[in-house]
């Protein structure tokens, strides 16, 4: 790994992401906010964020691959719980969640698998 | 149609303000676990704060860290980072225009776009509404803008504390993204089609994880929500028909 190498891949990782936010700006500026082409991408974009969001809980990379997903499901339901219970309080809501799974974790609960 | 205040500086600070809130201290943690990653990957500091300050979205950053460590090539990389990061596209299009009520687009807009990410997009769709449209840019500006310096700050205070934090805090950092991102769906479902696309992607995304762990994201935000924006017409119309 030379050291030149990283700041290559840095100029090319900014690029190819600002691309996606200025294609967004132009494509935006030509489409009607109260029609059905933008109602079309509002549901792309929050299938897209549903599908990350579940994927990482459900099949996670990293340092959650060694939790039970029997852990993680209780724990997003503590956190949705936790979240009805103080009217929609989401830091509370992730406070319980983040709490639950490390104190099943610890505690060696094991539900799935 | 209004064209939003170029300078409100009291919406700028509620803004700021917002983003000091619950969303920022998720965000630091967050990107706690990024500045560990970098420490961990050894392309040293410099490069993890450059890569926070003008990447600025999480998931494309990570994958870029791994595949460098890996030694995957530089078309690889790029490549993944930009498959990665496709969602901004449609959640910068959904935003701007609320954001500024229409009119010409303008160098601002540019600007402000780099600030649109997962977290600062999905706060803004629920709470935008409850700002006085005037005052929706410079509120952004606040609160995105915060949230982007406290990712780099961040950044560093990971990459010091790397290796003394503790297996379960570790954890606990780790699982706050995903939990976070959840609850804000959970909290903010209405109206009906958002509740149908998050439902068609919730269960694409991890259904087709498996199968092309690559394309995975994308046809689950491109199937999933055409097959939700047609299931909420349909429904539309049979009401109709009923009433």
């Amino acid at each position: 790994m030379s050291d030149a190498s990283i700041w290559l891949t840095l100029l090319v990782a900014g690029l190819v992401t600002y691309f996606w936010r200025w294609l967004g700006v132009l494509v935006g500026g030509r489409i009607d906010p109260n029609g059905p082409l933008f109602e079309w991408v509002g549901c792309v974009a929050y299938a897209l964020l549903a599908g990350l969001t579940v994927r990482m809980i459900v099949l996670p990379i990293g340092p959650l691959q060694a939790t039970d997903l029997g852990c993680r499901l209780l724990a997003v339901a503590a956190g949705a719980a936790a979240l009805q219970a103080s009217r929609g309080n989401i830091a509370a809501g992730v406070g319980a969640g983040v709490a639950v799974l490390i104190g099943l974790t610890m505690a060696g609960l094991r539900l799935w698998g | 149609m209004t064209t939003s205040d170029p300078v409100s500086p009291r919406a700028w600070r509620q803004g700021v303000r917002a983003g000091l809130g619950a969303s920022g201290l998720v965000l630091f943690c967050s990107f706690l676990g990024f500045g560990s990653l970098v420490r961990g990957s050894g392309i040293g500091l410099a490069a993890g704060l450059v890569s926070s300050a003008t990447t600025w979205a999480l998931p494309g950053q990570i994958a870029m860290v791994e595949l460098y460590g890996v030694g995957a090539s530089l078309l690889v990389n790029g490549m993944a980072v930009w498959l990665t990061n496709t969602r901004l596209m449609p959640m910068v299009i959904t935003l701007l225009p609320q954001l500024t009520g229409g009119g010409r687009v303008s160098w601002r807009h540019y600007l402000i776009a780099h600030v649109i990410a997962i977290t600062s997009w999905a706060v803004a769709m629920r709470e935008v509404p409850n700002v006085p449209q005037e005052q929706r840019f410079c509120w952004f500006a606040g609160f995105a803008g915060t949230l982007w310096a406290i990712s780099v700050v961040a950044t560093a205070v990971g990459f010091w504390l790397a290796g003394s934090l503790p297996g379960p805090v570790t954890l606990g950092l780790v699982f706050l993204n995903p939990c976070y991102f959840f609850l804000l769906f959970v909290a903010d479902w209405r109206p009906r089609m958002r509740l149908l696309a998050l439902l068609a992607g919730g269960v694409l995304g991890p259904v087709l994880h498996p199968v092309t762990p690559d394309w995975a994201l994308l046809i689950a935000g491109l199937l999933g929500g055409t097959l939700a924006f047609f299931a909420d017409r349909l429904w539309r119309r049979l009401e109709r028909r009923h009433v």
